[in-house]
Order: structure tokens, then C-alpha cells, then sequence
């Protein structure tokens, strides 16, 4: 894949393309371009809320609107492609194989993204990115909720093909030299996920379809005013989104497995346990979604049984941050961006991981659930961990796929202020959570803790703006006119060891 | 993979899952404390709609927006919506349960100090759902 773009084409031939490294190149600036909307709409939330009354949004609606499509977009817009977009670069080339097992099916997926991203955004749909019954049913206004349920429909076909994809290069393409345990970690995170992914997804699927006709008023699955339960919706809905959540996480952790040996300049601590760790993570993590639902009235056995679910995925995650601290442990380490961003995202991975061992504790739960804990429990993991180990992997790949080097010096100004930043947002809206403020609120009461509490998220989060607008501008002018990389050795860690699948090949 | 022991792996691992049983157990035993209802409790019926909570006393008395309870009994809240879901939460007292059309949930509580304390709406429902709030006052006993 290295120095494709060093030969100049013209832009429809990438377009066009069903080459792997092509379609990988358009699912990365496709999900790059939504981190940043998304983002912009993140810095509007926090600018809202850093005082009492209304700030810089003009009504509650508007204000509902955008963390409605904030959180849409950066998950399935931003975080699912740039994971697609890894595996499309990776997981041909870790496998030994020429490309995706199929290759026209991987550009349709692709380009459904567009159109759906569209529907969202020309939409912008007010019922957040959870779509509750009865509220999306009968109070939801207009096209903007029809448009976000045929996007997320479209994204939901989209997800379901890339991961057919992914399962059978992995399965059925790889070398025949090549046991399924010689599999890169990357790889086998590709196929934990696309598993979960082809599991989880139906269910709200067909949750979808029932919310749009129950819109449309010819059925009432979640209409309690038609003999239908707004809760039936919340289990089906949580049934595919707590397993998406180790869709979201597992890929971002095989980025790790990629970084961590390699900067550490020794072997994984443990192969064995990390492919251990990521086959129970994808199991447990259907045996808990209805830890989101404690306080809809759910008996005691049912809370008892989803927290045991909940607990049981808790050593899995553990081995893994096990396996990169014994990795790195003794190691010749080279603190380059992508390894900053790999180790801060462990860091983090680590403390979301010990924020939701509170959440799932059933009487715990009762103090946090809805409130501004939860919003900084899971941007801890979307942010914290996912974006991290993804923007560090993006980083990790550049050399690779510009035949540029980044500037090393931004990269590093981009991973101080966010690590800084994500601490000072996420960490500060645990406490405000433990404060009683809810979330999804356009204004709040002045009291004095609240205040103190959303201003400094408020500064947190212009810090990760300021630094997200360092890496712009590293991206952009390191990919036309950074310093030509050696694509054997780009990090200067010595020798090719350490980049096993470029080197078995050439013709990429 | 390799010659290496792994058994420092094994050991946190083990340490992991102790300390896991432990939380679940902790929090299983809290919880069962916790939703069990005493049995002179007073039923207050609480109702969530857009963008207001209703209470109605046993004895029929009705208030909007304000609650009136005494300092040391204990009340149980029958929680229920007319049209989107809430969430009744007044977080001083660790209450909390939605308020879900359809449905009847309860929680109770027993207010240990005379004071004021705000309730609030946790889950989303629509445009004013950040102004739904009203106030919970505790009161010496009459009697």
C-alpha cells in the first residue's frame, strides 16, 4: 500500500476504485471529515453550557438537535469507518491475500455512508441518538426523524456488509501457509467484531423498521397508547448497542496490539491471551445490555443477572490492558506520537473501565445513571480509548499510506493537549454526574458546583479543539509537503523486524 | 505465544475476578436492602408529563410542581407517565425510577432532615425536559 499516493490520478479513478488500500483511502477522509463536524458540535455543547441560561444557542430544540447529531455522527460516521478503513488498508495484507474477498461489495458499503451521512445531517433530528419510544413515536417533529431512521438503516446495511467482507478474507482468503493462529491481533480484533457486528445489528434492525411504521401510525409496537411497550423497544435497542460498543472498542484495542510491541521493540507479551481476550469480550458482551435499563422498573433477578453479565466482561478488558503494560514492561520504548497516543489511551481505557464497574453495581447505578457520569463514563471510551487508539494508529499508518512523514513535533503538541483536555472534560463530568446534573439538559439551575463543574469542561474541550486544529493542519501540509518517509523504517527503530506484513509485501 | 510463564497473567486475573465477585456481591446485598419497602409506607402517586410532575397524596390531596412530606416516614412512590417517558429523580435521596406510559414503577424512600431538596426529570423527553423540575420539601411531623 505504501506510495500510492505518490502517483498522481485523478481523483475519480480513487473514487471508482474497488482497490482495498482505495476504498480504505476513502473510508479514512469520509470518517476524518465527520470527526470534525461532529466535533465542531461538540465545542457548541460545551460553549452552551458554560454558563447558566442561554449562551450561544438560540432555543432547547436546536440545542437537542445538535447532541442528537453529534453523538450520531462520531459513532457511526466517524468511529465504525475509520475502523473500516484500518481493516481495509490492514487486514488483506496481514493475511497474505490480494485483496478484500469482495472487492465490489466493500465499495458499495462504503458508499452508502455518504447518503446516509446526508440523511442525518440534512435531517438533524432532535430524539437523540438512542430514538426512545414513545417520544420518537409521537412527539419527534417531521422529516428529521424519518431522515435519521432511513440513515441509520442504510449505515446499519453498510456495517453488515464490511463485516461479511471482513470475515471472509479472514476465514477463507488468508494464506494457506498460514494457521488462524498466526493471525495478527489487528486481524483477529476485525473478525471479533464483524462477528458481533453480523449478531447484534438485525435486532435493531428490525427495531428500526417497527419505529418507522409505528411513525407512521399502522402499527403500535411501541405506542402505549396502542397496546404496545416503549421498554420492548429499550431491549432491543440496548440488545445490538451494548455488544456495538466492543464492535466500537475491539478494533481500536488491535490498533494497540499493532503499536505497543512495535515501539516496545519486543514481541507481544502474550498472542495467546489477547486472541483469548478479544473471542470473551465478544461473547460476554451479549449477555449485558440490559445494565442500561435498571431504572425502568426491571425485578431484582433481572438487574442481578444483567450486573453478573455486566461484571463477567471486566477481566477480559483486564487482560488486555495486562498484556500491553507486560509488553512494554523491559522494553527498549520509543515515545513516538503513535505510541503516546496508544499508552494515553490504555491510561484511559483503564479509568472508563473502573468508572463502569460503578455503573453496573446495581444501587451505585441509581446515582449515576443519566446523569453527566454517564456522558464522561462512555466519551471516556469513545474518546478516550477509541479515538485515541485511532488517531495513534492514524498516525502509525501515515508514512505508509502518504510516503510523507507527519511532523513529529505537532503530533506530540495534538496528544498533550487532548490527553490534557480529555481529562479535564470527561473526568470533571464524572463529579458533576455525582453532583445530580442529568444529561441532555440545554440550560440548568446556577448552583455553584454545577457552574465550576461545566467550566472547566467547557476549557477542556476548547483545549481538544485547539489541539484537533493542530492535526488539521499536520494532516494536510504533512501529506503534500512533509519530509519524504523511509517506508523500511519510518519511526527509526532499526530494522525490518519490526514491520512484518510490509515487508512479505512488495507489490503492495 | 512462546516458552514464557504465564503465570503473573493468571494471578491478576485471578485478583480481577475476586475483586469482581466482591463488587457484585456487595452491590447484591445493598440493593436487596434497598427495594425492600417498609410496610407502613405512604403511597404518594406521582405523575410525569410534559414538562411537569403531578403528586397525589393518600388521603387526595393533590400538589403540582411542590411536595410535601414529613421528617421521618417513610413513602412510596407509584411513578407513572401520560406521554413520553421520564425518569423521577430526586438525587439528594438517591431516588430514582422512569416514569414510563403504560407502566406503574415504585421506589420508596424516608427523609431523615427537615429541608428542601430539588426533583428532577433524568430521561430525555423533549423541549423543556431541562426546566422539569420541582421541589421536594421535608417537614417536621405534625403529630
Amino acid at each position: 500500500m505504501v506510495l500510492e499516493l505518490q502517483k498522481p490520478r485523478p481523483i475519480w479513478q480513487i473514487m471508482f476504485s474497488t482497490h482495498h488500500t482505495d476504498v480504505g483511502l476513502l473510508y479514512l477522509i469520509s470518517s476524518l471529515g465527520f470527526l470534525f463536524l461532529g466535533g465542531a458540535l461538540a465545542l457548541a455543547i460545551r460553549a452552551e453550557l458554560f454558563l447558566p441560561g442561554a449562551q450561544i444557542i438560540a432555543d432547547a430544540m436546536t440545542f437537542n438537535r445538535i447532541f442528537t447529531v453529534h453523538g450520531t455522527t462520531l459513532i457511526f460516521l466517524f468511529i465504525i469507518p475509520f475502523a473500516s478503513a484500518v481493516g481495509n488498508y490492514y487486514v488483506p495484507i496481514m493475511v497474505r491475500y490480494k485483496d478484500m474477498a469482495y472487492p465490489k461489495l466493500n465499495a458499495i458499503a462504503f458508499w452508502m455512508i455518504p447518503p446516509s451521512g446526508a440523511l442525518i445531517w440534512l435531517g438533524f433530528a432532535d430524539f437523540t441518538w438512542y430514538a426512545t419510544p414513545p417520544y420518537s413515536i409521537i412527539s419527534a417533529p417531521g422529516p428529521a426523524a424519518d431522515m435519521w431512521i432511513f440513515g441509520l438503516k442504510i449505515l446499519g446495511i453498510s456495517s453488515v456488509l464490511g463485516a461479511i467482507n471482513f470475515v471472509v478474507t479472514i476465514l477463507k482468503c488468508k494464506h494457506p501457509d498460514m494457521s488462524i493462529g498466526q493471525v495478527p491481533l489487528l486481524a483477529w480484533s476485525f473478525l471479533s467484531s464483524s462477528l458481533i457486528i453480523l449478531v447484534a445489528i438485525p435486532t435493531f434492525a428490525a427495531a428500526l423498521l417497527m419505529l418507522l411504521t409505528d411513525r407512521l401510525g399502522v402499527s403500535g409496537f411501541f405506542n402505549p397508547a396502542m397496546g404496545g411497550d416503549p421498554i420492548a423497544y429499550a431491549h432491543l435497542f440496548w440488545f445490538t448497542f451494548h455488544p456495538e460498543v466492543y464492535v466500537l472498542v475491539i478494533p481500536a484495542i488491535g490498533m494497540m496490539y499493532e503499536i505497543i510491541p512495535r515501539f516496545s521493540r519486543k514481541p507481544i507479551f502474550s498472542y495467546n491471551s489477547g486472541v483469548f481476550a478479544f473471542v470473551l469480550l465478544s461473547i460476554v458482551g451479549f449477555s449485558s445490555w440490559a445494565h442500561h435499563m435498571y431504572a425502568t422498573g426491571m425485578s431484582f433477578t433481572e438487574k442481578t443477572v444483567f450486573m453478573v453479565g455486566t461484571l463477567a466482561a471486566v477481566p477480559a478488558s483486564a487482560m488486555h490492558v495486562f498484556n500491553f503494560v507486560a509488553t512494554m514492561w523491559n522494553g527498549r520504548i520509543r515515545f513516538s506520537t503513535p505510541m503516546m497516543w496508544a499508552v494515553g489511551g490504555i491510561a484511559l481505557f483503564f479509568s472508563a473501565g473502573a468508572g463502569g464497574v460503578v455503573n453496573s453495581a446495581m444501587p451505585l447505578d441509581f446515582t449515576t445513571h443519566d446523569t453527566y457520569w454517564v456522558v464522561g463514563h462512555f466519551h471516556l471510551f469513545v474518546m478516550g480509548t477509541i479515538a485515541f487508539g485511532s488517531i495513534g494508529y492514524l498516525y502509525y499508518m501515515f508514512p505508509y499510506v502518504t510516503g510523507r512523514m507527519y511532523n513529529e513535533t505537532m503530533g506530540k503538541i495534538h496528544f498533550i493537549l487532548s490527553f490534557v483536555g480529555t481529562i479535564l472534560v470527561f473526568f470533571t463530568q464524572h463529579v458533576l454526574g455525582l453532583y445530580g446534573m442529568p444529561r441532555r439538559i440545554f440550560d440548568y439551575p446556577p448552583i455553584p458546583e454545577w457552574i465550576a463543574m461545566n467550566q472547566i469542561a467547557s476549557i477542556g474541550a476548547m483545549i481538544i479543539g485547539v489541539s484537533m486544529a493542530v492535526f488539521l493542519y499536520n494532516m494536510i501540509y504533512s501529506s503534500g509537503k512533509g519530509k519524504l518517509a523511509d517506508t523500511n523504517d519510518p519511526f527509526g527503530l532499526g530494522g525490518k523486524y519490526y514491520y512484518p506484513f510490509e515487508a512479505k509485501n512488495p507489490s503492495h | 505465544m512462546g516458552g514464557h510463564s504465564n503465570w503473573p497473567e493468571w494471578i491478576y486475573v485471578g485478583i480481577v475476578i475476586a475483586l469482581m465477585t466482591w463488587v457484585g456481591a456487595e452491590a447484591w446485598e445493598a440493593e436487596r436492602l434497598v427495594e425492600h419497602v417498609p410496610e407502613d409506607a405512604k403511597v404518594i402517586k406521582v405523575t410525569g408529563q410534559q414538562w411537569f410532575w403531578t403528586f397525589e397524596h393518600e388521603d387526595g390531596t393533590k400538589e403540582i410542581g411542590e411536595l410535601h412530606v414529613e421528617k421521618g416516614k417513610a413513602y412510596k412512590f407509584e411513578v407513572m407517565a401520560t406521554d413520553v417517558n421520564h425518569s423521577f429523580n430526586i438525587h439528594d435521596y438517591v431516588v430514582l425510577i422512569d416514569a414510563i406510559p403504560g407502566r406503574v414503577n415504585t421506589v420508596w424512600f424516608a427523609p431523615d432532615k427537615v429541608g428542601e431538596h430539588d426533583i428532577q426529570c433524568r430521561e430525555y423527553c423533549g423541549l423543556i425536559h431541562y426546566n422539569m423540575r420541582g421541589k421536594l420539601i421535608v417537614e417536621e411531623p405534625l403529630s
